[in-house]
């Protein structure tokens, strides 16, 4: 009997920032094509967990395994190069570029010269920001560099995508066409997303991870997550008790 | 359309400098004529700070140091081999090498951009002192002798590629060292065009990014300083063909300083300000000090308060600026409708194209 690999699967993962301790003995497993979204207060851990599966931190103990292949301790742009896209919390984009070229930057390390064109075009429909694409990216709203960044990660055509906190200053209209967007890559797509808003999350979740003070408190599909009494009085509190 | 306009102005532009190169040692004295062509050979410098600061991002405060290697790489070999061709080769070659072992440590050693500083500028010091302290016949490499804080005097000037004994004149001197201007500054508008300097960019843009994309930053950071070392070695053969002359003080900090003062006062980020700034600097320091007036110190110290004050931005690029506002419409709009030209041709303003 072969057991399936996960997509990802992290066992017994630990961070510690000298006496904090950020991820506590976190075990956490992906399938192929999943989408999960993770949940939790701020400080419960979920940006140091998305840090350590990228390579931006070094988890103190615990092991990473991207379909059986051990990341943790890899550098960011190896574990890059094997198929993890993430779009972090504080927007990391090309700040003196144009919108263009950092789509281009992300498509180029795969596409051959001949479809980065089309690649890049089909990226800029797909984020909506066509009309823009020669501007600057500095020169955009909080929003659209969202967006951007969103973009970059798409056009890398990573195994797996990290969303953290897509959604987060972008208007009602703008946040349904992000919901739409995840349905849509997911069909071919891993996807993690971390989220605060839960009317996001009710639109894209199927199983949901409740992060708490460093550790998976709980794990269930999103209708059970939100009923439990542990969850409402850890995170969700007054806002769906009322 | 757009882009086709503008190749053809950058065209132009070229083959104006090449006749300006060509016609220069007919119009102007001997005097001037020398004196431009030791400005030619600081703009080179410039040019290897202007390229892994203004676009790597990096400063490095040890330019001086692959200065003052190429310099002395091209004395040593020069006096040795009494041939030029093999000699220029080398003062490009061990900065280049030296570049590659120093960056190695510093880029993959994650060393932060302030001690990068600090180690480029210790670095300088170390070489100022090693060189300085090479007095006495039995400091010598084949038969060049280092001759310590004197210098080594009577360096052997250009020749014609494999010919020892068809020394340059000075007129031929300055097509060389002002075509190796153009030639370096061409090279690295080019590199800048193509992907390789857009990712050199790029990093400098957002190192995390480039990095969760897949770019290795610490190998681009590298690659960016053996290349601006390899530069910085190139002028220091070039300076020391101007002067037929080296010594120690090529490792001196305040000329590391006054190439920072250059590319401040020209515009960080662009490639022709950082040429303009070192030209005029020169200019004004070798005026000052043939009046005696004024201590040349002291003026370079005010005018990089002013500009610092003033002009924060640099020449070149705030004259860009003016330029764009008295024609800004017809601009905007070629970019917008442009929609088939590659990143690297568009929007690369803020990026480096002047």
């Amino acid at each position: 009997m072969a057991d399936l690999v996960p997509l990802l699967k992290a066992e017994h993962l630990t961070m510690r920032f000298g006496g904090v301790v950020a991820n506590d003995d976190i075990t956490f497993a992906l399938e192929e094509m999943e989408l999960r979204c993770l949940i939790g207060p701020n400080g419960a851990g979920k940006s140091t967990f998305f840090k350590t599966l990228t390579g931006q931190l070094v988890p103190t103990s615990g092991a990473i395994a991207f379909r059986g292949q051990p990341i943790a301790g890899k550098l960011s742009h190896e574990i890059a190069r094997m198929g993890i896209g993430i779009k972090t919390q504080v927007p990391n984009v090309f700040n003196g570029l144009s919108v263009r070229e950092n789509i281009w930057l992300a498509v180029r390390r795969k596409a051959t010269p001949r479809a980065q064109g089309p690649a890049v075009d089909a990226v800029l429909e797909m984020i909506r920001l066509t009309d823009h694409a020669d501007r600057i990216v500095a020169t955009l709203s909080h929003g659209q560099r969202q967006w951007v960044e969103i973009g970059m990660v798409l056009a890398a055509e990573p195994e797996l995508i990290l969303l953290d906190e897509p959604a987060a200053g972008m208007t009602d209209e703008e946040t349904l066409h992000t919901a739409a967007i995840i349905r849509e890559i997911n069909k071919t797509r891993a996807i993690i997303v971390v989220e605060h808003d839960m009317e996001f999350i009710k639109q894209i979740a199927k199983k949901v991870t409740v992060f708490h003070q460093g550790r998976v408190l709980i794990e269930d599909t999103v209708d059970k997550v939100m009923a439990d009494q542990r969850v409402r009085d850890v995170y969700l509190g007054k806002k769906v008790a009322a | 359309m757009a882009v086709r306009f503008s190749l053809v102005a950058q065209a132009v532009v070229v083959v104006l400098a090449i006749v300006a190169i060509a016609v220069i040692p007919g119009v102007i004295e001997l005097f001037a004529m020398m004196q431009l062509t030791l400005f030619a050979a600081m703009a080179v410098l410039a040019l290897s700070l202007a390229f892994i600061w203004g676009f790597g991002g990096i400063l490095s405060f040890g330019q001086t140091a692959f200065f003052g290697l190429g310099g002395y790489a091209y004395a040593i070999s020069a006096v040795n081999f009494q041939d030029s061709t093999p000699s220029i080769l080398l003062a490009i070659i061990i900065p280049a090498l030296f570049a590659a072992i120093l960056g190695y440590f510093i880029f993959f050693g994650r060393i932060s951009d302030v001690y990068l500083g600090v180690i480029t500028l210790t670095v300088t010091l170390i070489l100022f002192n090693c060189v300085n302290s090479t007095s006495g016949d039995e400091y010598r490499i084949g038969k060049a002798l280092l001759g310590g804080f004197n210098g080594m005097p009577a360096v052997p000037t250009f020749n014609v590629p494999f010919y020892p004994d068809q020394v340059l004149s000075p007129e031929q001197s300055w097509w060389v060292t002002g075509g190796a201007l153009l030639g370096v500054f061409l090279l690295l508008r080019l590199l800048l065009a193509l992907p390789a300097g857009r990712i050199v960019v790029a990093v400098r843009e957002n190192e995390t990014r480039a990095s969760l994309l897949g770019y290795d930053p610490r190998k681009v950071k590298l690659l960016t300083f053996i290349l601006s070392g390899a530069i910085a070695g190139l002028a220091g053969a070039l300076y020391v063909n101007w002067g037929a002359f080296v010594g120690p003080t090529i490792f001196s900090l305040s000329l590391s300083a006054e190439i920072i003062i250059w590319i401040t006062v020209g515009g960080l980020g662009t490639l022709l300000g950082p040429v303009v700034g070192c030209v005029l600097i020169e200019y004004i320091v070798a005026y000052i000090g043939s009046q005696q007036a004024l201590n040349s110190n002291l003026v370079l110290g005010a005018v990089l308060v002013v500009f610092v004050l003033l002009l924060p931005k640099g020449l070149v690029p705030t004259a860009r600026d003016l330029l764009m506002r008295l024609v800004p419409a017809p601009k905007a709009k070629e970019r917008l409708a442009d929609g088939q030209v590659p990143p690297s041709a568009a929007a690369s303003h803020m990026a480096g194209a002047e």
